[in-house]
């Protein structure tokens, strides 16, 4: 295989999945960040009168109009897995044939064993990313639930107590924030692999792994194309 | 039967009662259950034309702590009435009876109010080793509940012990100690819980099944909502400085001396449904909070479980006793960085070649022309 790699461009990520991906990026970012202020507020040592300030209610606003950006754009990437392309679709998240479980086999002995092998074939997410997405949006789905379970007690709107059942399932508020809190560790490990992993591929195989979440397009081998057109 | 019954405003009366103290003690009520100034009027009409409601008071595994703040209500009616009556019918603590004249009233109250009386109960009910933990005339907690619950009209489940098993039933929990609602289905349970409930609360709650003759409104787990809808740390005074970012760092610094927020040393109001802030204690002096001390969550499932009582989040079950979600979500956060370093580091050895090879490659030949896109 001495001979030239020829790469094509394919246009993986459309601008729904783009949109949604920084988004939602930027939501996890602030909600982790002043969900650790609410558990872990500054310790200020001043002699300011309670009627001067305002900053830890500030706080916990951002985190919870952040919380309603974060479950919509969350919704809107559930609509838009049926109405996306092959790359959006569920089908991906969900590993149903034969192929995307032998293809997370290859997954861990490339990145983890780091054992010669074949590229991979995968154009958008390789299965075993896709189902730790799939567990991401099932995390993505307890912090609004236990979230907006919590914010029930402080709303008189109907939309967040359409979540206040979770109360008395966990327990009590107690666990419910003792849950939602240990999950913004999910959140922030989370990020962390990641990200390396996505600067990992795109050293790796070179096909644009960082950008393709900026502009859409991949850049794939012209003959693994030509091989596999449908995967 | 011919006996004649006296209302409650009779037998008010008959204790030397008059009109006013007794329209005082309507209004009381009338404002300690939420109700609209109509509801005064409500109350009234009941009092003069209801009888009192029979009432068995049954003690389980407990500490006579509600029992305790019962007694103590802001307003003597209660005392004089509903406890004495209590006492008549049966009550362990109260009782002038003992022994079988004691178990003779309870089962005189039972046949003679069949499906008619409230069972009240206070403590927890312990399961293990057949119940032995706790007897009286010979039979276990257990199925004196199961036998008085059979015929009441209704259970009030009191303190954190009768509704979520309170400190009997915290870890290793030794006598198998249960709640009333885990025990007893197909009867109304009526929760108040709280180590103890507030005498308010308690008169509140029995006062209007008393003269209503019927449950007042619960929440999903069971609680009179009037009390348990809103969290202490919704009602309490000292929210401002929640809200202004000023805690109490220490018990001892200068910030607890200007009665800032006491959040980061544990208090449980964030996480609490109850009234005190609101009805306050020993006749509205003072509570928890305002005593400077954090709300320990006493009227909330396994409370006692979901300590230390004075960091903000409880440790996390199955770790160290004082290891918070944090603690844990760093070890595991330094953990995944070292592996990405350890990676990063072989995977320039491992993928050495294959990666020079490309560079190589694209170096000498120029990338072929773009072919169009598959999904545009
Ligand atoms: C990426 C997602 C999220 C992360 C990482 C996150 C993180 C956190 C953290 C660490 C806390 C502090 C818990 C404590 O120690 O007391 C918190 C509190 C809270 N979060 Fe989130 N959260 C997220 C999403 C949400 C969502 C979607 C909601 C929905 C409304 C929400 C609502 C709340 C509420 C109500 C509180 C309690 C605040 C208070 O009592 O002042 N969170 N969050
Ligand atoms: S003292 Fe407790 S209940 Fe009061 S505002 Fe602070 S955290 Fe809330």
């Amino acid at each position: 295989m001495s001979t030239s790699i020829s790469m094509r461009r394919v246009y993986v990520w459309q601008l729904p999945v783009r949109l949604y991906h920084w988004i939602n990026a930027l939501c996890i970012l602030v909600l982790a960040a002043t969900g650790y202020l609410i558990g872990n507020p500054f310790a200020l040592q001043n002699s300011a009168e309670a009627y001067l300030g305002y900053w830890f209610g500030t706080v916990r606003f951002i985190h919870f109009a952040f919380a309603f950006l974060f479950f919509f754009n969350f919704v809107y990437r559930i609509y838009f897995g049926f109405v996306g392309n092959r790359f959006a679709k569920w089908g991906n998240f969900i590993p149903h044939k034969k192929e995307q479980f032998a293809e997370m086999l290859q997954v861990l002995k490339i990145d983890i064993l780091q054992t010669a092998q074949a590229p991979l074939k995968a154009i958008g997410h390789n299965s075993l990313a896709g189902v730790t997405y799939f567990i991401t949006f099932l995390i993505f789905l307890f912090q609004s639930i236990t979230g907006f379970g919590m914010y029930a007690a402080m709303s008189n709107s109907w939309f967040p107590s359409l979540f206040a059942w979770i109360v008395p399932l966990m327990g009590g508020d107690a666990y419910v924030r003792v849950w939602h809190h240990l999950m913004m560790w999910f959140f922030i490990i989370f990020a962390m692999i990641h990200v390396y992993l996505v600067f990992y591929h795109d050293y790796v195989e070179g096909r644009g792994t960082i950008s393709s979440m900026g502009g859409g397009w991949k850049f794939i081998e012209k003959e693994r194309l030509e091989k596999d057109v449908t995967h | 039967m011919s006996e004649h019954l006296p209302t409650m405003w009779e037998e008010i009366r008959a204790r030397g009662y008059s009109r006013r103290d007794f329209l005082k003690f309507c209004a009381w009520t009338a404002a300690f259950l939420g109700l609209e100034s109509s509801g005064i009027g409500q109350i009234v009409h009941a009092m003069e034309t209801k009888t009192r409601l029979p009432v068995i008071w049954l003690h389980g595994q407990e500490c006579t702590c509600c029992s305790e703040s019962f007694i103590r209500t802001s307003h003597p009616i209660v005392g004089d009435i509903i406890l004495d009556h209590i006492s008549l019918d049966y009550t362990e603590t109260l009782q002038a009876a003992s022994g079988f004249q004691a178990e003779k009233c309870l089962h005189d109250t039972m046949t003679k109010y069949k499906g008619k009386y409230i069972l009240c109960f206070e403590g927890s009910i312990p399961t293990g080793n057949d119940g032995v933990y706790c007897c009286i005339a010979g039979k276990t907690m257990e199925s004196i509940l199961e036998e008085t619950a059979a015929d009441a009209k209704a259970i009030i489940a009191w303190g954190n012990c009768a509704t979520y098993g309170c400190i009997q039933a915290a870890k290793p929990n030794p006598t198998e100690a249960k709640p009333v609602q885990k025990l007893i289905s197909g009867k109304p349970i009526i929760n108040v819980p709280g180590c103890p409930p507030i005498a308010e609360v308690m008169a509140g709650t029995i006062l209007y099944m008393l003269t209503f003759d019927r449950i007042p409104a619960l929440d999903g787990q069971g609680r009179p909502k009037t009390f348990y809808s809103r969290r202490v740390h919704d009602t309490c005074y000292r929210r401002p400085n929640y809200d202004a970012g000023l805690f109490v760092e220490t018990f001892d610094d200068e910030n607890a001396k200007k009665g800032y927020c006491l959040y980061k040393v544990g208090c449980r109001g964030p996480v609490t449904y109850n009234s005190c802030a609101i009805m306050k204690w020993n006749n509205g002096v003072s509570y928890p909070i305002q005593s400077g001390h954090g709300c320990l969550g006493c009227s909330e499932l396994n409370f006692w479980d979901n300590g230390p009582f004075y960091q903000h989040l409880a440790s996390f079950p199955g770790f160290g006793i004082e290891s918070t979600a944090d603690d844990i979500g760093i070890a595991i956060g330094v953990a995944t960085a070292t592996g990405i370093a350890a990676h990063a580091v072989s995977t320039n050895i491992r993928k050495r070649k294959l990666v020079k090879k490309e560079v190589d490659v694209s170096r000498i030949k120029n990338i072929e022309k773009e072919g169009g896109n598959q999904d545009a």
